[in-house]
């Protein structure tokens, strides 16, 4: 079994993420729904956090926070700004979120854009991820012409263009078939790498969880709160085939199961009594 | 040769109105129907050259293009601005669709008497009533094309920090543009209907003041001409609109 050592700045440096008491309802018609109840965690600088939970944990709102998409109810949420010049976040969306009017380039170009980045640096940055993630040849396509798997390539290329602080995914691969998802998984790490951004992935798959997280939060059914933390030993870089291989990718996967089992018949039983 | 479904559809269809031609110039020389009332399409095609050769054909076509292009700008211009504003923003939307509710089923044409007594007889009130046609349309469709765009877009614009204008220029514009399109059609359809019925009253120039003074000088063919190129203008319009469609929305898969 291949252990890497923690690193011990890890644990001195401050957070890259800090969430302290994080709670968020909404109103609803039949009184208020508590999504997140208590969340509090701090994310390293540079590290790898994956998110499982069952569905309706709350997993995506605590995202939306952190992405800015939605204000939290109580709490607090920030990711410390290292260079005021980079944007603070940058999401890569369940489903299919890059522009149909738009071309490959341009859907990947559009976080530069935004920011109004000088052409030359657009065209250097948007060629790199292009190309690292085999789009290059497509620059010109709309996203029509285009299948699942390079459509999700798109919004992950979308999103490193702009060279966040943080990149947040929401589920970026659920909607793929399995042999995509491990190209993907395995294309993601390696783009990763390069520059090893903090990354907070949310996954409703605990195979995603251990193979690509630094840390796995598991999180309980409705309300959100944290069940376990749980460390994931892996070396890096990682092979997610080789990894498989490994008997104690096995034995984490199964570990993760038994943290999650119990949530995940909670939230059936909450989704049938909803239903009722 | 076995012929594509497509290409004899348009062998069809170029095939019916010929048909209709024929049988209609059939219909007159044999005597059964009366060429006071339905002149022979050869007598109105005489009377399409003599019109085009004195001049007279031109200066109308001319007159009621500028009223329509004028009319199609001041009216398509505000509608498609405040189409996006209400589609984007909720209170905008509040406040305005219960006046496009209220003022749109108001016949066009019922409103000519006060436009006349608003705008008077010249220029300005023809291309009011061309404006007031291609406003609706462009509104509500221009509307309800940025209401139809996909949630997670205008997440991606707020994520990636796009402001309000960007969010208009590169979301909302793009993605409403399919409905805007279908909204600029039947605004230029509805034009051309309410052009002529305003050229037909305190006009001098335009298609529809010479289908009404043909009338008046009890000169059918001259008003056969003016339906004719009525149609030809419906047609054409479609067509030119098709193609900028194709153009300007390359990413529309077509089936």
């Amino acid at each position: 079994m291949r252990v890497a050592a923690l690193p011990d700045i890890a644990v001195s440096a401050p957070p890259k993420i800090e969430i302290g008491g994080l709670y968020k309802s909404f109103p609803t018609r039949s009184g208020t729904f508590t999504a997140l109840d208590g969340i509090s965690l701090d994310i390293a600088r540079g590290s790898f956090c994956t998110i499982v939970g069952p569905s309706g944990c709350g997993k995506t709102t605590l995202l939306r926070i952190l992405a800015g998409l939605e204000t939290a109810t109580a709490g607090r949420a920030a990711i410390a700004a290292d260079d005021p010049a980079k944007p603070v976040n940058a999401m890569v969306f369940q489903g299919d979120s890059i522009f149909p009017w738009m071309t490959v380039w341009n859907n990947a170009a559009y976080g530069l854009h935004m920011r109004h980045a000088p052409r030359a640096q657009v065209k250097e940055v948007v060629t790199h991820y292009l190309d690292r993630t085999g789009l290059l040849p497509f620059a010109d396509r709309y996203p029509h012409q285009l299948s699942g798997g390079m459509k999700q390539r798109v919004s992950i290329a979308r999103a490193f263009a702009t060279d966040p602080e943080v990149l947040l995914m929401d589920e970026p691969f659920s909607a793929l078939d399995e042999q995509n998802r491990t190209l993907l998984q395995d294309e993601l790490l390696r783009i990763w790498d390069e520059d090893k951004k903090t990354v907070v992935f949310i996954t409703h798959s605990v195979d995603e969880a251990v193979t690509l997280g630094d840390r796995i939060v598991v999180m309980t059914a409705h309300p959100g709160r944290i069940k376990t933390i749980v460390e994931v030993p892996f070396a890096r870089p990682r092979d997610v085939l080789e990894l498989r291989r490994d008997p104690a990718y096995g034995a984490l996967v199964f570990r993760i199961w038994g943290e999650l089992r119990d949530e995940v018949a909670r939230a059936r039983r909450q989704e049938a009594e909803g239903r009722a | 040769m076995m012929l594509s479904l497509k290409n004899r559809d348009r062998l069809i269809g170029l095939a019916s109105p010929a048909a209709l031609l024929l049988l209609w110039e059939a219909s007159v020389r044999l005597g059964w129907v009366d060429p006071r009332f339905f002149p022979a399409p050869s007598t109105i095609a005489g009377t399409f050259l003599h019109l085009a050769r004195t001049g007279e054909l031109w200066e109308n076509l001319s007159a009621s293009l500028l009223r329509l292009l004028f009319g199609f700008v001041i009216g398509g211009a505000p509608a498609l601005l405040l189409g996006l504003a209400m589609g984007l923003y909720r209170p905008v939307r509040a406040i305005v669709e219960p006046l496009v509710a209220a003022t749109y089923p108001i016949p066009k044409s019922a409103i000519l008497p006060l436009i006349l007594l608003v705008f008077g007889l010249g220029e300005a009130s023809k291309i009011a009533m061309v404006a007031l046609g291609v406003f609706y349309p462009v509104l509500i469709n221009t509307m309800a094309g940025v209401l139809e765009i996909d949630r997670i877009h205008l997440d991606v614009g707020k994520n990636f920090g796009a402001g309000g204008w960007q969010t208009f220029r590169t979301i909302a514009l793009p993605g409403a543009a399919p409905l805007i399109m279908a909204g600029i059609k039947l605004g230029v359809g509805l034009g051309l209907i309410l052009i002529a019925i305003a050229e037909m009253i305190g006009a001098q120039s335009g298609i529809g003041y010479m289908i009404w003074n043909a009338w008046q000088l009890m000169s059918v063919d001259t008003m056969f001409v003016g339906l004719v190129v009525i149609a030809v203008l419906g047609f054409a319009f479609t067509w030119a609109l098709d193609e900028l469609e194709r153009w300007l929305l390359p990413w529309k898969a077509r089936a």
